[in-house]
C-alpha cells in the first residue's frame, strides 16, 4: 500500500545502553522493506526543494522514485552521478539543514529520511558489487591532487573519467583525510571509507601514502610534475584558547582525542599500540559536530561523566541534531553559557579542574546567533581528569608556509576565485582548506567544480 | 610502502641500530630532522632518529633504545623483515653553516641524533668539540664515528667506568673555562635526555653562548595535526613536529617538556606487559 506523507519509517538503533560500549555504528540501516515504505512516503514536489537545497544538487526525487520500484541500481546510479560517496554523505551530510529542512514534512519530525535512503542504496550497491560503468578515454595529462579527503576523492574521480592521470598525496599511513582520522566509526563505519578508497585506486587514481607536500615532497616539484593540481588539505591543524593550563597532561585538542581513537584505535588498546588516557569525568569545550564526536568517544572508552561546556545553549549548538540526541541519549551532560578561563593542574602537572565563566545571551551576531555575554564575576571551578578543547581547527601551516606563491586569507584558508582557481595558475583547490571548518558534502561539490574547471583549464591549454 | 630491513646491530645492551629501505627518505634527510615508524597494521607512529643515510643505496640508518613496547618489538624484527610505515624527512633542518668553534654534547641515544649533526657541522668547516655520556661505558654509542670527526672527544660516564666520572656537564663547564681565553665557544648544540638537556642549558645560560636542543616530545602524526608534542618556548606554544625540533635552548621550558612526557608512562607498561605476556605464549 503506497502511503503518501504520514509517519517517518523509524530507524532501528543500537540502544543507548548497549552502543556506549562499543564504536559500531549506531544505526541499523533500512531494510528493504522499511527504505520502500519510507521512498513512499515522498509526494514528489513539483519544484524539488530538497535538490535546490542539496549543495551537490542531486536528482532526490529520481533517487527515490527508483526506491519506490525497487531499482536499487538505478537509484544508486543517480544519486553516484552527483555525489562520489553517497554511502558517506548519507551519514553525515546535515540534511537537517539541507535536503530534509525543505521537506513539506519536516515541520512535524516527518521530513522524508532521505539521508538513510542514500546511505541504504549505497551500501546496497557496496554489498552487491554494483558499480558505476564507465569508459576512460586517456588523455596524457597528469593532475596532482594533495589530500586524500573527500573534496580529493571527487576531484579525483571526476578526472578520472575525463581521462587524466591522477597521482593523489597523503601525509598520513592511511588515505581518506577526516572520514578516517576525524569521523569516529561510530558515525561512519570505517570499512565504508576504505571501500571507496579501493574504488579510486581501481578506477585508476595512484595514491601516495606518508607524503607530506611540503615537508618531504616539494610544491614545486609538483608543479613540475605535473600539469595541474588540486589542493584539498582540509583544515587539520588544532586551536588551542590560549588559557592558562594548556600544558597540563590530560589537556587534549579535539584532534589529538579523535585521531588517537579513530585512525589509530586507541579505544582497542593494547591490542592497538596507542593509548589514551581518559580520566573519570572529561569536559569538551565546544558544541559543535567535532566535540559530540570526542564526548561519544570519551563515552565509549568508559568515562563516567562527560560534559560538553559550551558558551551559547543548545539550542545554538552547532552539531548535527542526530549526533547530539544521540549524544545526550548516551548520558552527555550539556553544560550552558560557561567560557573556560584556565585549566587547572596539581603539582604533578596533571588536569584536575577547570574554572568557568558564567555567560548570558546577548543580541544576535554576525552568525545571526545569540552573541554569548560575559558575566563578571560570576567565575567557578569544577572538578574535571581531562579536558578536550574541539573549537575548530584550521589549514595547516606546514603546507601553507611553504608555498608563499599561495595567498591565504586572515583565516588561513586559501584565496580562491570563481572557478577555484588559487593566484596560481593551474592550482585549484576546494573543500575545508578554502573553507574553514565546512562539511563533507561542501567538500564534495568543491572537488567536482574543481575538476570541471581543471578539465576546461586543460583543453584551453591544448589549444 | 613496506620498509625491509638491509642490516641490524646490536650496538649495546637496549641498543639496536637499523638499516632500512627508504630512498625517498634517504634522498631528502638533512640533519636535524627525524622520521615516523609504524611496524604494523596495529601500531603506533613512533618517531625516531636518523643516524646516517645513504642516498647511493636508498637507505637510511635508525638507531633507538628500547624503552617501551614498540621499540622492544623493533628490536626483535631481523634483516630482511620490514616495517609497514616509515616517513618522513620531518621537521625542520638544524642550521648548518661555519660558525667557527662549535661543542656537541650528546647522551645515551642522543648521540646517534647528533652524530649526523657533527658530521655536517664538520664538513661546513667548523671545529667540532664533542662531549658524549652514558650511564656506562657499555651504554656508549658511535664514539669511534664521533671521533674521527671532531677534534676533541669527550667521555663521561655516570658510574665513571670510562672517561670523566660524572656528567657530561662537568665536562662541558671546564671546556668552556678552557676556551674563554681563547677564543670562546660559537654555538653548544645538546641532544639527548630532557634532564641532560636542561643542565646544558644552564651552564650555557650565563656564559650567553647560543645552545641548541632538539626536542623529544611525545608525537602522532608529526605534521602538526594534534599537538600533542607541544612545547613552550619563551612563553609561546610551538610544535616540536613542525616548528622544531631544534630549539634555542634558554628559551625552552623543560619543566613541562619532562612533565608532558610523563602522559603515557602508565600505559606504555601495560602496553609492554600485555605485549610481554602474547610473546610469552607464542613461545
Amino acid at each position: 500500500m503506497i502511503q503518501i506523507g504520514g509517519t517517518r519509517i523509524a530507524m532501528e538503533e543500537q540502544p543507548a545502553q548497549k552502543r556506549i560500549k562499543n564504536f559500531c555504528s549506531v544505526p541499523f540501516g533500512y531494510t528493504e522493506e522499511e527504505v520502500i515504505a519510507e521512498a513512499q512516503r515522498c509526494i514528489q514536489c513539483i519544484h524539488g526543494p530538497c535538490e535546490k537545497m542539496c549543495p551537490v544538487h542531486m536528482d532526490i526525487k529520481a533517487m527515490i522514485r527508483e526506491i519506490v520500484a525497487r531499482n536499487f541500481k538505478e537509484a544508486f546510479l543517480i544519486a553516484k552521478k552527483d555525489n562520489a560517496i553517497p554511502a558517506i554523505a548519507g551519514r553525515v551530510c546535515p540534511q537537517e539543514e539541507q535536503c530534509e529542512g525543505v521537506c513539506p514534512f519536516f515541520n512535524t519530525d516527518n521530513g522524508i529520511n532521505i539521508g538513510k535512503l542514500e546511505a541504504f542504496i549505497a551500501d546496497w550497491a557496496m554489498e552487491n558489487g554494483v558499480k558505476e560503468e564507465f569508459h576512460i578515454e586517456e588523455r596524457p595529462e597528469k593532475v596532482a591532487i594533495i589530500g586524500s579527503g573527500p573534496a580529493g576523492i571527487s576531484c579525483a574521480v571526476d578526472l578520472r573519467k575525463y581521462g587524466y592521470k591522477v597521482t593523489m598525496f597523503e601525509a598520513l599511513h592511511k588515505a581518506g583525510g577526516v572520514l578516517q582520522y576525524g569521523i569516529p566509526a561510530f558515525r561512519l563505519p570505517k570499512d565504508i571509507v576504505d571501500y571507496e578508497i579501493s574504488y579510486l585506486t581501481e578506477i585508476g587514481v595512484e595514491v601516495k601514502l606518508n607524503h607530506i607536500v611540503g615537508q618531504n615532497i616539494m610544491f614545486d616539484e609538483l608543479r613540475k610534475k605535473f600539469d595541474a593540481i588540486f589542493v584539498g588539505t582540509g583544515a587539520g591543524a588544532p586551536q588551542f584558547l590560549g588559557i592558562e593550563g594548556e600544558r597540563l597532561k590530560g589537556l587534549y585538542s579535539a584532534n589529538e582525542f579523535l585521531f588517537r581513537t579513530n585512525l589509530m584505535k586507541a579505544y582497542e588498546f593494547p591490542e592497538y599500540d596507542t593509548p589514551i588516557v581518559c580520566g573519570a569525568t572529561i569536559g569538551v569545550i565546544g558544541a559543535g559536530n567535532v566535540a559530540m564526536d570526542v564526548a561519544r568517544g570519551a563515552i565509549r572508552l568508559g568515562t563516567k561523566d562527560v560534559y560538553i561546556l559550551y558558551r551559547r545553549t543548545k539550542k545554538e549548538s552547532p552539531a548535527r541534531a542526530e549526533e547530539l540526541q544521540h549524544a545526550l541519549e548516551e548520558g552527555l551532560k550539556f553544560m550552558e553559557l560557561v567560557n573556560p578561563t584556565r585549566v587547572l593542574g596539581n603539582e604533578d602537572g596533571w588536569v584536575t579542574g577547570i574554572e568557568l565563566l558564567r555567560m548570558k545571551l546577548g543580541e544576535p551576531d554576525k552568525s545571526g546567533r545569540p552573541r554569548p555575554i560575559k558575566i563578571e564575576g560570576s567565575e567557578f571551578t569544577m572538578k574535571l581528569d581531562t579536558v578536550v578543547e574541539a573549537l575548530g581547527s584550521k589549514p595547516n601551516r606546514l603546507f601553507l608556509d611553504q608555498t608563499p606563491e599561495l595567498e591565504t586569507t586572515r583565516w588561513g584558508t586559501l584565496e580562491i576565485d570563481k572557478d577555484l582557481m588559487t593566484g596560481v595558475e593551474g592550482v585549484y583547490a576546494g573543500g575545508d582548506a578554502i573553507r574553514g571548518n565546512a562539511t563533507v558534502i561542501l567538500a564534495l561539490g568543491d572537488g567536482r567544480k574543481a575538476a570541471q574547471s581543471i578539465h576546461n583549464y586543460l583543453l584551453r591549454r591544448r589549444k | 610502502m613496506r620498509h625491509k630491513i638491509i642490516d641490524k646491530k646490536d650496538l649495546c645492551p637496549g641498543n639496536y641500530l637499523i638499516e632500512i629501505e627508504a630512498p625517498n627518505i634517504a634522498q631528502r634527510f638533512e640533519p636535524g630532522q627525524f622520521v615516523i615508524v609504524r611496524i604494523n597494521e596495529k601500531g603506533e607512529r613512533i618517531p625516531l632518529t636518523v643516524a646516517d643515510f645513504d642516498t647511493q643505496k636508498g637507505t637510511i640508518t635508525l638507531i633507538f633504545q628500547v624503552v617501551g613496547k614498540s621499540t622492544m618489538q623493533l628490536g626483535t624484527l631481523n634483516v630482511g623483515d620490514a616495517v609497514l610505515d616509515c616517513v618522513g624527512p620531518l621537521g625542520k633542518p638544524s642550521e648548518i653553516k661555519k660558525f667557527g668553534r662549535v661543542i656537541c654534547v650528546g647522551g645515551g641515544t642522543g648521540i646517534a641524533c647528533i652524530y649526523p649533526l657533527i658530521r655536517a657541522l664538520a664538513d661546513a668547516g667548523n671545529e667540532v668539540i664533542s662531549i658524549i655520556g652514558a650511564r656506562t661505558a657499555s651504554l656508549l654509542i658511535l664514539e669511534d664515528e664521533i671521533t674521527v670527526l671532531t677534534s676533541r672527544t669527550f667521555v663521561a660516564t655516570d658510574d665513571g667506568s670510562k672517561g670523566h666520572h660524572g656528567f657530561v656537564t662537568d665536562v662541558l663547564t671546564n671546556l668552556l673555562d678552557d676556551y674563554r681565553n681563547s677564543g670562546g665557544v660559537e654555538r653548544v648544540i645538546a641532544i639527548g635526555p630532557p634532564v641532560m638537556m636542561r643542565a646544558v642549558a644552564d651552564v650555557t645560560r650565563s656564559l650567553h653562548i647560543k645552545t641548541i636542543v632538539s626536542l623529544n616530545s611525545i608525537m602522532l602524526d608529526g605534521t602538526g595535526m594534534c599537538g600533542s608534542c607541544r612545547v613552550f618556548i619563551d612563553g609561546e606554544m610551538k610544535l616540536a613536529c613542525i616548528d622544531g625540533p631544534e630549539f634555542d635552548a634558554h628559551k625552552v621550558n623543560f619543566e613541562d617538556l619532562i612533565s608532558r612526557l610523563e602522559m603515557f608512562k602508565e600505559k606504555e607498561s601495560e602496553a609492554m606487559n600485555h605485549y610481554s605476556s602474547k610473546a610469552g605464549v607464542r613461545k
